[in-house]
């Protein structure tokens, strides 16, 4: 089982942040295919956000066919999405040299993490899971 | 059930009470919306807008004076055990026990009695069940006011600045509680409330009540899309567009505005939050 914490100055709507943490949970293999997700009624308990943003981030979950809902049982996991680890390993090793090159040159942590995401802006542009 | 929880037309109401130099004071006046079944409505307004008036006159304790108002599609005084009110001041009889107030919200509301959800609230609160109402702090009175309210397992659930003397954690465990309530009964839920950042989240419509007439009302997405923050130099025009509230620093001018089309480029637009969108239709200059 997942909690959800909710970010309400984060500036990203409050369903997709539900709707990251659950990917989250997916990749790090918190949530497994047939696990349960809560209830509608146990995260609005616990967050005291609308029930309709819930029931809005698991449809949306269940539109990228990563959750389905069962009638009268609840929510559960389909999929689940590989670790980022795996056959990431040599795009990770790039991304240190490119980091280690960035901070021999001087920039600090917060030009590095700005000339970043400005690139994955770029090459990302409908920004998937930002607003 | 019904698909609309609160409908109100032309509805206004005046204290009859003796105004120096005949003046007439409407509390509210030419009220008219409608709000839907299962929505968690916020009501804002500056002090004395009317928002107490407009959730005593829904909760049928007190008379229009003209309009009307029908809830859960009768009349305020017909549904009265399937609406739950909460004052300001939270009346409760300051004599009886917490356990006997419960006690007797079953025996007032024994078809509908919810004794397990009522015993869940004051249990959160830490208080002892056996001492008097009246030697309860004001929170703690709240939450014996809440228990009540939702022990009655309410359609409709007015509440009148719930949590103004609540402490932070009692905030969030009710709201979570009337959020698990509208999730799992579809309640409805109005609440007036002066601290906007408590509402965005859990609020999915709107009533903005000025000067005791509706400013603005709906689907709070709606509302909150329908409106552009702008930012940009001072001397570009923003002619065309509904201009809620703008202020100039130096050549720059900050403005909340309804577009009526594209905005001019030189400025800046961003969404609104509740709380940016509330304020400024209070600093809104009078019509």
């Amino acid at each position: 089982m997942v909690e959800y914490r909710i970010d309400r100055r984060s500036g990203v709507a409050t369903y997709l942040q539900i709707v990251q943490q659950t990917k989250h949970a997916l990749r790090l293999g918190l949530l497994e295919p047939g696990d349960r997700l809560p209830t509608a009624r146990e995260v609005v308990a616990a967050t005291a956000i609308n029930p309709n943003t819930v029931l809005k981030a698991y449809r949306e979950l269940e539109r990228e066919g990563l959750v389905e809902a069962r009638r009268g049982l609840g929510t559960f996991v389909r999929r689940s999405l590989g670790p980022a680890t795996a056959d990431s390993a040599p795009l990770r090793d790039d991304l240190a040299a490119w980091t280690k090159r960035a901070k021999e040159s001087g920039l600090e942590r917060d030009d590095v993490s700005a000339l970043f995401t400005s690139v994955l802006d770029d090459l990302y542009p409908f920004g998937g899971d930002h607003r | 059930m019904t698909d609309i929880a609160i409908e109100a037309e032309t509805l206004g109401r005046r204290y009859s009470r003796l105004l120096p130099r005949r003046r007439v004071n409407w509390a509210l006046r030419d009220c008219s919306f409608s709000l839907p079944a299962g929505r968690v409505c916020a009501v804002v307004g500056p002090n004395g807008a009317g928002k107490s008036t407009l959730l005593s006159l829904a909760a049928g304790l007190a008379r229009p004076t003209e309009g009307t108002i029908r809830v859960l599609g009768q009349g305020p005084g017909d549904v009265r055990e399937r609406l739950a009110h909460v004052a300001q001041n939270k009346p409760l009889h300051g004599q009886l026990t917490v356990i006997d107030t419960l006690r007797l919200g079953h025996a007032l509301n024994p078809a509908r009695w919810d004794q397990a959800t009522a015993e869940r609230i004051v249990a959160q609160g830490d208080l002892d069940p056996t001492a008097t109402v009246r030697s309860l702090s004001g929170g703690q009175r709240t939450r014996v006011a809440l228990a009540l309210a939702l022990g009655k397992r309410p359609e409709l659930l007015l509440l009148d600045e719930p949590m103004a003397d609540l402490d932070p954690l009692a905030r969030h465990q009710l709201m979570g509680e009337l959020m698990a309530e509208a999730a799992e009964h579809g309640t409805t839920v109005v609440m007036s409330s002066h601290v906007i950042a408590e509402l965005e989240g859990s609020c999915d419509h709107l009533l903005l009540i000025r000067r005791g007439r509706v400013r603005l009302q709906g689907e709070l997405e709606d509302v909150l899309a329908s409106h552009t923050l702008v930012t940009g130099p001072a001397d570009a025009s923003l002619d065309g567009h509904t201009v809620i509230e703008s202020r100039t620093t130096g050549r720059q001018i900050t403005a909340l505005v309804r577009p009526a089309g594209p905005l001019p480029e030189a400025h800046e637009a961003s969404t609104p939050t509740l709380e940016e969108l509330v304020l400024s239709y209070l600093r809104e200059p009078a019509a």
